[in-house]
């Protein structure tokens, strides 16, 4: 561009923006500020800077919330649904591109069609099929979930990207000899590598947020993860904010350090996945 | 030979779509299917009778003004988050294009809220609303700060939506941003030589030339609101008097504290038809656009 300079008027739009962002901004620095203030001293003006800071708020919730436990399921429960639903919708995807068959594409119509249903149309009658099957109260069962109500979008974005990869390729590898099985897993699951990686962001973002369906899947207190935990506490203990305050920047913590280290790819695979989707 | 080929082809079938297949059946046909025929029971979820009562949930529905309220609420929601968060996160974009020196620490800013999840985020604004602006209100005065938050009806709504325009419009930034990038710089170039002025540059080659991003981004923020829930769970949980209750609060309650699972069955499909029809137009509006550019 011909006009890179940096004039007079960039600066004040530079500052415009940095006062926007300060702006988005300010709930954080209440919800920081606040959480390590006695509860008198939120109540007295929760716009000013900690007089003295009371770190026993961290301590404590962590140990209300049993924090540890909580992190380490939201933990587990994202790991293992994006395992197997990078797995099981990549095969899938893999077989829809490559054998086109009649059985085959109403499949994948289903799987996309079904992309417009939203959670709470379904969720009403998933409880009986999830009490039939086994999967309530259950860590397994809440990974059988995520894998039935996530395998659609992942197919779908899948299946756009394995027709990008061109057929020949495989085709040598199984005149060497190479099983079907082998060559999926050899040449061709390692060429869908970006496309794992936004499919990977996408739903980590979505399970590891995801409050509603391990609600009502879950009952026991030693399975629920960050948002239900956070949930209960809240109910426990409305209106004392300074430990409620706590349990929050406690909360959204392993997120925001996700989101900060992993920024580029995020962003990437956020833009990819829904001008795709 | 041939049945040899033929059930090794099975087996591969199974191995690679069966797993796929499987979850997909149990876990989202199923209970859609499930879902259609509950709709028409009166099924309670305690009695192990369930009764086929045929439209009887669909007319009583009709008649429940407690879902057309918050059919009411969500279409009014949707209507102003959807323009207001387009509309920040285009500006937001236009800005961040330009060379400012923290153009990036300024979008990382602007898309943080979008990664926490909308549970969390009630909260996080509950405070904010009921003690940080009455806070606000003592060290600025203004009478902004000092409104009922919460407390009645249009301030909860207005709540609600500063909530989502503040989480989502990092997003759809992301996205103008992308789309931006793509528009040639010789357009704008030659348009000023012709003497252009900033707003022409804007309505005439700018605008068009993102009409693509402009419908994902219409279409994202609208499937959002559409069907919020969690930020409202955490937030005002759907009051006061269930003036902010969304259309899936009121399926939600409906089914598990009232325990009128058929009832709420039915609301539920009535729900997906809305959900289905507004995205059927948005694919259908998406591929006109297509063909056009």
């Amino acid at each position: 561009m011909a006009h890179r300079r940096y004039t007079s008027g960039m600066l004040i739009l530079e500052l415009c923006a940095v006062l926007l962002g300060l702006l988005f901004l300010i709930p954080f620095y209440f919800l920081i500020a606040n959480s390590v203030k006695s509860f008198a001293e939120i109540l007295l003006d929760s716009a000013a800077w900690p007089t003295k800071f009371v770190w026993s708020n961290y301590t404590r919730a962590w140990e209300i919330m049993k924090f540890p436990r909580a992190f380490g399921n939201s933990l587990f429960i994202t790991v293992i649904s994006n395992l197997g639903l990078t797995l099981i919708s990549s095969l899938s995807a893999y077989r829809f591109v490559r054998h086109p068959s009649r059985f085959n594409n109403i499949i994948f119509t289903l799987f996309v069609a079904a992309m417009v249903i939203p959670f709470q149309s379904i969720m009403i009658p998933l409880m009986k099929v999830a009490s039939w099957f086994h999967l309530l109260d259950s860590r397994m069962g809440l990974f059988v979930c995520y894998l039935g109500f996530g395998v659609s979008i992942s197919v779908f974005l899948f299946h756009g990207f394995v027709k990008s990869i061109p057929v020949e390729i495989e085709e040598s590898a199984v005149v060497d000899g190479c099983s079907p099985l082998g060559v999926f897993w050899k040449i061709v699951f390692p060429l869908l590598k970006p496309m794992t990686v936004t499919i990977i962001i996408l739903n980590s973002l979505w399970i590891w947020n995801d409050f509603l369906l391990p609600s009502l899947l879950l009952g026991r207190a030693e399975l629920r993860t960050i948002p239900l935990s956070t949930f209960s506490f809240f109910g426990q203990y409305t209106k004392q904010w300074d430990l409620a305050l706590a349990a929050l920047v406690m909360g959204i913590t392993p997120i925001v350090v996700f989101f900060l280290t992993l920024q580029r790819h995020i962003i990437e695979g956020i833009t990819a996945g829904s001008v795709k989707g | 030979m041939k049945s040899r080929v033929s059930s090794r082809e099975w087996l591969l079938q199974t191995l690679f779509v069966g797993p796929a297949l499987l979850v997909f059946v149990i876990i989202v046909a199923l209970p859609f299917v499930l879902g259609l025929y509950y709709s028409l029971t009166d099924w309670n979820g305690v009695s192990n009778q369930v009764l086929w009562i045929g439209l009887g949930n669909y007319r009583e529905l009709m008649g429940d003004e407690g879902f057309w309220d918050s059919f009411g609420f969500t279409v009014r929601f949707t209507i102003v988050a959807v323009v207001l968060t387009n509309l920040v996160g285009f500006v937001l974009a236009l800005i961040l294009t330009r060379y400012l020196k923290l153009r990036n620490l300024l979008r990382t800013i602007f898309f943080l809220p979008n990664v926490i999840g909308g549970l969390l985020l009630g909260f996080i604004w509950q405070f904010i609303f009921v003690k940080g602006f009455a806070a606000l209100g003592n060290w600025t005065g203004l009478s902004f700060f000092e409104l009922p938050w919460l407390g009645d009806a249009t301030t909860s709504f207005w709540a609600v939506v500063i909530v989502s325009v503040w989480t989502g419009s990092g997003y759809l930034m992301i996205i103008y941003i992308a789309s931006l990038m793509n528009v040639p710089a010789d357009l704008h170039e030659a348009a000023s030589i012709d003497g252009a002025s900033s707003w022409q540059r804007l309505r005439n080659i700018t605008i068009p030339m993102i009409m693509p991003a402009v419908t994902i981004c219409l279409f994202l923020a609208l499937s959002w609101s559409f069907k919020t829930f969690d930020v409202i769970l955490s937030l005002t949980r759907g009051g006061p008097y269930n003036s902010t209750q969304s259309v899936a609060l009121n399926i939600y309650t409906e089914a598990f504290q009232n325990n009128r699972l058929g009832l709420g069955t039915a609301k539920a499909i009535v729900f997906f038809i809305v959900v289905a029809l507004i995205t059927i137009i948005q694919v259908w509006l998406t591929k006109r656009q297509e063909v056009e550019a």
